[in-house]
């Protein structure tokens, strides 16, 4: 192989690891982008700190629609907490203020931080779902052993588009305490 | 590698300056030479296939009657989870690389490729990752059970990965980085080292093919070394990317990952299409037809695999529009496939057709492809595939577009090319034989995992209910007998090898086979050191309608 040869290849193997490694980069920079994507408008999708606390709004109670609401209380895996909703159904009409108290305890003998992440069945319906309080804005701390009751206050927006008549709300509670 | 100078038996190159290999053993691991290092990964894939195919043994050996028989739960994911990635990164690509190191540098007149260190650096790291994953299999808790996609949360959970995990994560970056290197070589050595007298549009398919491989390597590879990258910083560090209580998403690594795994396919089956691209014209006596639309075909194909990933995903939970929309992209790729699969009919069509052994693979392989392509059709409407995902439909889709795909057009390249480069004919009659025992038996392998997907029989379980038994059974009997066959293979590779028929071939080996591409020109058996005054005219009896 000449010499010239060998630098002309040295050189273009060059730029193809920058484009390699230009593509590690992209990988990661799919995370960003995917949470913008997903902020488009037409995307169903129910992100947890999309889910935020909402002022008291006065709406018109529509007594004409009646929506299911069903919960669900599952742990992630290593949480040793026992977890459920006082009710595992609710009818409601939209615009009407209700509240529904969860029942949460630590299982384990030392302090834990656990952190309640919801999720929406239609996705699309997160977005009328509107929580005044809940426990699962912020992580919750219990002391050894310790059991609450934690109430969640929500609203159903009245545009809530008509084809959905029921709506099931899943809290899966994950143990964070090893992260903090 | 100048200072090893040897009186070898390289008694056809008139070379002054020309040397053999270095003796013994360490000519293996210190080679720089194209050939050798194609032979050791022909020979690393080879081994891996079997020791792949003796996972999916015990798989079917499990699934033949329902119930829990010989392994427990936990191993048979195993199973599942290695037989996949040993396949995928240890047999298909290594294999192809193989092949590209073989030859590429012939048929484009290159002495070598054109970073023969980093090429045996390439081929010395796909061992140690390899080797890397293999060695989960021995850990507390066992080898990685959650599927080779490594989808979390599930292969974050401690209960289904032991100790494996971090070990699988390297094992990845190791297998990763080997691709990208082989993949930089290839465009270096294709773009810069091509016989002056051959334009682009004179490369043989196998080498287009092969180029457009390396850049969907390139372009790959990394994005999947970062999910699992992310994967491991998720479990070790703290990081939330893929974790819902920090605020992150697991569907995220299904979108990074399918980035990646869509490309991937195409990785394993575009290498595929050059090869049968090349066989299929020499059976046929004719100039290959369409092979400027070969060419783009192949292109095309590349472009739409980046835009086309949800699709794996379709039950995910996606707004409507992205349903349509990955829906109707991944069937326009049925466009520039149909057109490779019309244009190696017509190739054939009224063609002085004969049929040895690598014609009948190639033609298996273009039938069966076939049929994997259309159930890749049916599971590309989003609405039914609803129905197919993550049965043993999707099983039996992509196995017909891996086995009797890219893994029959290996074997017909193993019979196409080892009479070249050993200089010696493989026994015809046990090729015959492995091939209609293979190609029987992989029907009945995977012919009725179709019916099992569509009855609804999830995929990656040990034990089933028994409404599903018939057909698991005759499935089992079929991937032993197809196990079995294989084996013929490895007494052919190793009988040509030692001297097969004893007959000796000719230059061109297949008739008329220089007329095709340049590698039929040089003598049989190949000299260690080829091409080191490059060609001054080239083949382009194959790309008549390019010019």
């Amino acid at each position: 192989m000449s010499e010239d040869l060998g630098k002309k290849n040295v050189k273009l193997a060059r730029k193809l690891v920058l484009v390699a490694a230009a593509m590690f980069g992209f990988g990661y920079a799919l995370v960003p982008i995917y949470d913008v994507l997903c902020e488009w408008k037409w995307i169903e999708r129910d992100r947890p700190d999309a889910i935020k606390q909402v002022p008291i709004a006065a709406y018109k109670v529509d007594l004409a629609r009646e929506i299911t609401i069903e919960f669900m209380t599952t742990l992630n895996e290593s949480t040793a907490m026992e977890f459920h909703a006082e009710k595992k159904q609710l009818k409601v009409h939209p615009g009407e203020y209700h509240t529904v108290n969860f029942y949460a305890k630590n299982l384990t003998d030392k302090v834990m931080v656990a952190r309640a992440i919801a999720s929406f069945s239609p996705a699309l319906t997160s977005r009328y779902f509107e929580k005044i309080e809940c426990f699962c804005f912020s992580e919750q701390t219990f002391k050894a052993k310790e059991a609450k009751t934690m109430p969640m206050r929500f609203v159903i927006n009245p545009e809530l588009p008509k084809d959905y008549e029921t709506i099931t709300l899943s809290y899966t509670f994950f143990d964070n305490t090893e992260i903090q | 590698m100048s200072a090893v100078v040897s009186e070898h038996d390289d008694h056809h190159a008139d070379d002054h300056h020309d040397h053999g290999p270095a003796k013994g053993l360490l000519r293996w691991i210190i080679t720089t030479n194209h050939k050798d290092i194609g032979t050791l990964y022909l020979l690393f894939a080879l081994a891996m296939f079997f020791v792949g195919g003796a996972m999916a043994m015990v798989i079917r050996a499990e699934l033949f009657e329902p119930g829990l028989q010989f392994v427990d739960p936990a191993f048979f994911n195993s199973m599942t989870t290695m037989h996949a990635l040993v396949m995928v990164f240890g047999a298909v690509m290594p294999a192809f690389v193989g092949l590209a190191n073989w030859q590429i540098p012939l048929m484009i007149g290159a002495a070598d490729m054109a970073l023969p260190r980093m090429n045996n650096m390439s081929f010395w790291m796909l061992v140690a990752g390899v080797l890397l994953l293999a060695s989960t299999l021995f850990m507390e808790g066992g080898a990685p059970n959650g599927g080779w996609t490594l989808y979390p949360p599930l292969v974050l959970q401690p209960i289904t990965v032991g100790k494996a995990m971090p070990f699988a994560v390297f094992s990845v970056h190791l297998l990763g980085i080997s691709s990208i290197m082989g993949a930089i070589n290839i465009i270096a050595t294709i773009f810069n080292m091509r016989a002056k007298s051959m334009k682009m549009m004179d490369m043989p398919l196998f080498v287009w093919t092969w180029l457009i491989t390396a850049f969907l390597l390139i372009a790959v590879m990394p994005v999947f070394a970062g999910a699992v990258t992310m994967l491991l910083t998720d479990k070790f560090f703290h990081t939330s990317f893929f974790n819902a209580a920090g605020g992150g998403d697991p569907v995220l690594y299904q979108h990074i990952f399918w980035f990646f795994g869509h490309p991937e396919v195409y990785i394993m089956i575009l290498p595929t299409f050059g090869v049968a691209s090349t066989i299929i014209p020499v059976f046929a006596r004719k100039p290959l037809f369409g092979y400027a639309s070969m060419v783009w075909a192949t292109g095309s194909i590349a472009f739409l695999s980046f835009i086309v990933w949800a699709h794996h995903m379709f039950t995910v939970g996606m707004p409507i529009a992205g349903e349509l929309y990955f829906m109707y992209a991944t069937m326009i790729i049925a466009v520039p496939t149909g057109v490779k699969v019309f244009n190696w009919t017509a190739t054939m069509w009224k063609g002085a057709m004969t049929f040895e052994t690598p014609m009948l693979f190639s033609i298996a392989f273009v039938v069966l492809f076939t049929m994997g392509g259309f159930t890749g059709l049916m599971m590309s409407i989003a609405p039914t595939d609803f129905q197919y995902h993550d049965t043993y439909f999707i099983v039996a889709h992509f196995h017909y577009t891996l086995v009797p795909a890219s893994v029959f057009i290996l074997m017909a390249a193993g019979y196409f090319w080892l009479p070249k480069w050993t200089g010696h004919m493989y026994n015809e009659k046990i090729g015959q034989l492995h091939f209609w025992l293979s190609v029987i038996s992989v029907n009945i392998l995977f012919f009725p995992q179709h019916f099992l997907g569509l009855a609804g029989m999830p995929r990656r379980i040990p034990d089933y209910a028994v409404q599903f038994a018939d057909w698991n059974m005759i499935s089992s009997v079929g991937g032993f007998i197809f196990g079995i066959s294989q084996l013929l293979f490895l007494y052919i590779v190793i009988d040509t090898i030692k001297g097969g028929t004893g007959e000796k071939v000719s230059d061109e080996v297949w008739e008329d086979a220089a007329q095709h591409s340049l590698e039929w020109t040089l003598p049989s058996p190949l000299p260690y050191h080829t091409w080191t005054t490059p060609p001054t005219s080239v083949p382009t009896e194959h790309v008549l309608d390019a010019h």
